[in-house]
Parts: structure tokens; C-alpha cells; sequence
């Protein structure tokens, strides 16, 4: 069992995503770290005055300013860049080319058979960086899984800043102060980009057929998976057969698309209204929109996963023209 | 007696017009001089004089933004040296990567280098990323900067990616092909796309033709990909690193409430 997931995790180009893999989580413990320990900070300092001379700039300042140690509140705020950054960005250079170098010399980047565009290998895989968009031909067409949806997370990526109207946590980690904002991004980073590369790499084997880790890879094995379509599935547990038509097919698609995001937008609406919460007033409804789309864009995901693996439904909307 | 001499050697370098020519400041540790450290040297004047004093502290930026553009710098070094081998035909291609296996001086050396150094660099511009995100480091008034940052994100992953090609052996070859072949699928511009079909869109006018230089991954991709990977991308590669790191500077050095 060991020796199969061994076997990839050694191939030459699958070494930096076990690398990745230990970095981003040595990472995340670090920021999470570093966050709850200043909101720590921040919670009891709450109500203290500010140290001598310090003039005010509004809310942001009393956090940082007991964020130094005791011992280091009375020393000066700036430091001079040489020596002390440049000294340190020098060591770390050292440090990365050393890595760099101790990696090149034992390990070979992988040159395989010369190129041969007969000899299909199975399963082909893209670079490690993009196999997550690979595993996601799995659950969407082409041209949503390798067009439209890294659209979408690069302009989803470009808009942040622009949609985040939270004033709070600018230049410091923090948890308390925008909850929201890193559970999407770690759930979009990490359980989403991540993983799937990891199951992209560690679990996709011939025929890109799911193989638990350590399972041997049988190009053989026999997979009888019948996919059924949303309105068939609506059709087959209430029993009405008139679902099962093209028509009632592209209508229940429409519809179900529409109630998706129609919902999705307008319940947590409903509720923060409810909660007397400010945030849709400061969004607007512009940007509230914006952040709804991608954010309901990004659960598409893991939803069909869920729909998929479970309820075998491969289709939500299906057209002459395109499927979803 | 030795280090009189050295003390007496370096009064002269120090003492030279040459020398003051070049770092037009005295040698001593004064407040002075080490602002005109940053200030009288092109690089380093990336650099403020001065910077927050928590910016030290490694939690602050763990150091990605500057291990990421090292690792640029590692690859444009290894890359230009690669380049003088290397020839991007389907004749040669295959050929030169044995060359640099058995023939050229530290060639495997280099060419190890020079991957290794890529799937490093994107590892650390995701890691980059998630730090600028952790500590907020991308509201006002840095929004721009980020979206800078997700073009060279982007830059980053398609220089990876057509230097993949390169080699012209299976690895390259198929990554290559079921990347590219997502391309067929682009709807309005793919064959393969919703309505490509519709509006006329073939195997040999969609946009996978204009990227591969032909209807299947041959010649015309691998020097398409050699000049997107040699020449285009890096070159705008450095002129978005330019304006991020100008950038980073003008909005008030790296984040921190002070
Ligand atoms: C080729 C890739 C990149 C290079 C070489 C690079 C380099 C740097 C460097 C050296 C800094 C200074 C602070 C630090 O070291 O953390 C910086 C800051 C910054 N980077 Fe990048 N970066 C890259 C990609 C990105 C990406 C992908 C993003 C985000 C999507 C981004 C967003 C930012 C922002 C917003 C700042 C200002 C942060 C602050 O003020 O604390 N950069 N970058």
C-alpha cells in the first residue's frame, strides 16, 4: 500500500507538491497562530490607555501598539533599512539558493521517452499546478472546468479588495476581525485548490479513475457508474414520469440555476437584515451582488462533488448547445 | 602588523576617487551613511530608508514577496544559460536535453536548477499570496497592488507551463496537449465550445490554432512556446514586478497600521 503512493509521491515532479503540501500547512498553523494571538492582545488591551505621545489614528492603532512586548514599547517605531533588512533578506537568499542548490544536485528534473503523439500515456496529467482544474473536468464540462471557472477565480481574486469593504485588519493578522473573509479564502485555497491537486495527483490513475492512496492502479477495473441528469433525478424519487422530457429538463435547469443564486443571494440578505447588521448597508447592493455570485460560484463545486459522488447526477441544465 | 596593512589598504580603496566615484559616501557606521546606503545604490533603493520595525519579524511577510522574486532572478540566470543550447525544433529539442545530460558542463546542474527553481516559485507565490491575504494586506490603499499581484500570479503559472513543452518529451508533450485541449472548449472562440460551432468556429481557425500555431501540439507549438517562455512573458513579467514593487513602496511600504 505504502509502496504505490511512495512510488508517486517520488516521482521528481510530484516532490514540490509534498513540499507544497507541508509549507502551506507549517503556513497556515503560522498565520493562525499570529492571529488569535493578536486578537488575544487586542481583547485585553481593550480599555487601556495609549502609551505616552502616541497620537491616535483612529481604531487600528491600540492593537499594534500592545502587540510590541513590554520590553520593546519604548523603542523607536522605525528602524534603519540597512543594515538590519538588508542583512536579513540577505541571509534568507543565502538560505533559498542553498535549498536550491542541495535539491539540483541530487534530484534530476524528469526527462521522459522522446515526445510521441501515438503513444498516449494513461492517465495524461497537466503540470501538478493546474491538475486541480483537471480533476474538475470531472464534475463540469470543458467549458466551465478549463475556461470559464479560472476565469472566474482570477477576476474573483482581482475584485477582493474591491468588494471588501472591512475596514478592520489592515496590515496585521486577525481573526476576530474579519471571520468571513479568511474562511472563504482558506476554504478556496486550501480544501478547494489544494486538495484537488492532491487528489489530482495522489488518487487519479488510468482513465482518471478514483483510486483511494496505496490502491494499486488497474487499468482494468471495471467502474459501472450510470449517471443520471437532474430532472430524471426529480423524476425518479417523485414518481412523475413528464419530468423525464427535454423540455421539462431545460425548464427545471433554468430553474434550479435561477433558485441557486436567487436564494443563495437573497436568504443571507433576509438574514443580516433581520440581525440589524450593517455590512449590506456598507456593501451596497452592487457589491453585495458581486461577492454573492463568486462566493455561490466557488460552493458550485464541492456541491456537484456532493452531487455526484452521491446522487450519481451528472447534469443540472442540459441544452442543445451546452450542458451545466 | 597584518591588519595595519589591511587598515592601511582599505584608507586608500575608501580614499580613491574610484571608490567615491562609485558609492559617493564615507565607509563609517553613521545614521548618515546608512541612509545614503539605500538611497545611492539603484537596488537597494527598492528599499525606504527606514522601514516599521515589526517589518523584521519574519511572521510579518515570511519573506515570500523577496524569495519569490529571487527565485525570478535564479530562473533568468539558468534560463539565459540554457538558452545558449538550447534549439526549439522537433529535431534538436529532445536532443538538447541530452546534451545538457551528457555533454555540457554542469548541465544537468542547470537544468535542475532551473526547474526546481520554477515549481518553487509557485509554490511561493501562493504562499505570497496567502500572506498578503492573512494580514489584510490588500485594503486601501494597496487594492491595486494585488490585482498587479494576480497578473503576475497568472504570468507566473504560464511561464510554468509553456516551459513545460520544451523538453518535447512525454511529460511535456501530454501535459501540454490536455492542457491546450481545454482551449477547444472556449465557448464563442473553441470548435468544441457552446456556440463555437454556430458561428463557424473550426479545428483550424479557433483559439487552440492561434495558441499551438496549428491543429495538434508540433513544431509551430514548441517555438510558439519557446518565445511566449523565453522572451514575451518574462518581459512582461518584469515590467508588472516593476510596477508591484514601485507600487508596494508608493503605498507606504509593506502593510503595518503605524
Ligand atoms: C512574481 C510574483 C510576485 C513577486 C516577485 C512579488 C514580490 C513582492 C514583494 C518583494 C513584496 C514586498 C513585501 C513582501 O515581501 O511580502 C510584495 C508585496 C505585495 N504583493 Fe507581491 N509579488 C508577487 C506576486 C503577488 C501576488 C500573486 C499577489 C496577490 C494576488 C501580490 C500582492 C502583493 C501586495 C498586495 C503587496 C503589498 C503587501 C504589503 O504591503 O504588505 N503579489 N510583492
Amino acid at each position: 500500500m505504502w509502496h504505490n503512493i511512495f512510488k508517486i509521491a517520488s516521482k521528481p515532479d510530484n516532490i514540490p507538491i509534498v513540499g507544497m503540501l507541508l509549507l502551506v500547512l507549517f503556513f497556515w498553523f503560522l498565520s493562525f497562530w499570529a492571529a488569535f494571538k493578536n486578537d488575544r492582545i487586542r481583547r485585553a488591551a481593550a480599555g487601556r490607555p495609549r502609551p505616552e505621545g502616541e497620537k491616535s489614528k483612529g481604531d487600528v492603532v491600540d492593537v499594534i501598539d500592545f502587540m510590541y512586548p513590554e520590553e520593546e514599547q519604548g523603542l523607536p517605531k522605525k528602524v534603519n533599512c540597512w543594515p538590519h533588512l538588508v542583512k536579513l533578506e540577505f541571509i534568507c537568499a543565502i538560505a533559498v539558493m542553498a535549498l536550491l542548490m542541495f535539491w539540483s544536485i541530487p534530484i534530476d528534473a524528469p526527462l521522459e521517452e522522446p515526445s510521441d503523439s501515438t503513444l498516449t500515456p494513461n492517465p495524461s496529467k497537466a503540470p501538478w499546478y493546474f491538475l486541480g482544474l483537471q480533476d474538475m473536468l470531472v464534475y463540469f464540462d470543458p467549458w466551465i472546468a478549463g475556461v470559464l471557472l479560472p476565469t472566474f477565480i482570477i477576476v474573483g481574486l482581482m475584485v477582493i479588495p474591491y468588494v471588501d469593504v472591512n475596514p478592520k485588519g489592515n496590515g496585521y493578522y486577525t481573526f476576530a476581525e474579519r471571520p468571513f473573509a479568511i474562511l472563504v479564502y482558506w476554504f478556496g485555497f486550501f480544501v478547494l485548490w489544494v486538495l484537488e491537486i492532491v487528489i489530482g495527483t495522489f488518487c487519479r490513475g488510468p482513465g482518471w479513475m478514483f483510486f483511494w492512496p496505496g490502491q494499486e492502479w488497474d487499468p482494468h477495473r471495471v467502474v459501472s457508474e450510470v449517471n443520471i441528469n437532474w430532472n430524471e433525478f426529480l423524476a425518479n424519487i417523485s414518481g412523475i414520469t413528464a419530468l423525464k422530457t427535454e423540455t421539462a429538463g431545460l425548464l427545471l435547469g433554468i430553474l434550479t440555476i435561477l433558485a441557486y443564486f436567487g436564494l443563495g443571494m437573497a436568504l443571507p440578505y433576509l438574514w443580516l437584515k433581520r440581525q440589524e447588521s450593517t455590512i449590506i448597508y456598507r456593501l451596497g447592493l452592487i457589491r453585495y451582488g458581486v461577492v454573492g455570485f463568486f462566493f455561490w460560484t466557488m460552493m458550485a463545486l464541492p456541491i456537484k462533488i456532493v452531487l455526484r459522488l452521491v446522487f450519481s447526477i451528472k447534469y443540472i441544465l442540459v441544452t442543445p448547445w451546452f450542458n451545466i | 602588523m597584518l591588519t595595519e596593512q589591511i587598515e592601511e589598504i582599505k584608507e586608500i580603496i575608501i580614499g580613491s576617487r574610484v571608490y567615491k566615484s562609485i558609492f559617493r559616501r564615507g565607509f563609517e557606521d553613521t545614521p548618515k551613511n546608512r541612509v545614503l546606503a539605500i538611497l545611492g545604490n539603484v537596488f537597494l533603493h527598492l528599499h525606504p530608508p527606514y522601514v516599521k520595525r515589526h517589518a523584521l519579524k519574519f511572521t510579518h511577510s515570511w519573506c515570500m514577496g523577496g524569495i519569490t522574486f529571487l527565485l525570478f532572478l535564479v530562473l533568468c540566470f539558468t534560463g539565459v544559460f540554457l538558452c545558449f543550447y538550447y534549439h526549439p525544433d522537433k529535431i534538436n529539442a529532445y536532443r538538447d536535453m541530452k546534451y545538457f545530460e551528457y555533454d555540457v558542463p554542469f548541465g544537468v546542474v542547470l537544468r535542475n536548477m532551473h526547474r526546481w527553481a520554477a515549481h518553487l516559485m509557485v509554490i511561493t507565490v501562493w504562499l505570497h499570496m496567502t500572506r498578503v491575504f492573512m494580514t489584510g494586506s490588500y485594503k486601501p490603499p494597496r487594492e491595486f497592488n494585488w490585482v498587479v499581484g494576480v497578473f503576475l500570479l497568472v504570468l507566473t503559472l504560464l511561464l510554468s507551463f509553456t516551459g513545460y513543452l520544451l523538453p518535447d518529451d512525454q511529460l511535456g508533450f501530454w501535459a501540454v496537449t490536455v492542457g491546450t485541449n481545454m482551449a477547444r472548449a472556449t465557448p464563442l472562440l473553441g470548435h468544441e465550445g457552446p456556440f463555437g460551432e454556430q458561428l463557424g468556429v473550426t479545428a483550424y481557425n479557433d483559439i487552440r490554432f492561434a495558441l499551438l500555431g496549428g491543429s495538434v501540439v508540433g513544431g509551430n507549438a514548441l517555438l510558439r512556446a519557446y518565445v511566449w517562455h523565453c522572451v514575451a512573458m518574462p518581459v512582461t513579467a518584469i515590467i508588472f514586478l516593476a510596477v508591484h514593487f514601485w507600487r508596494t513602496r508608493k503605498d507606504g511600504g509593506t502593510a503595518g497600521p503605524l
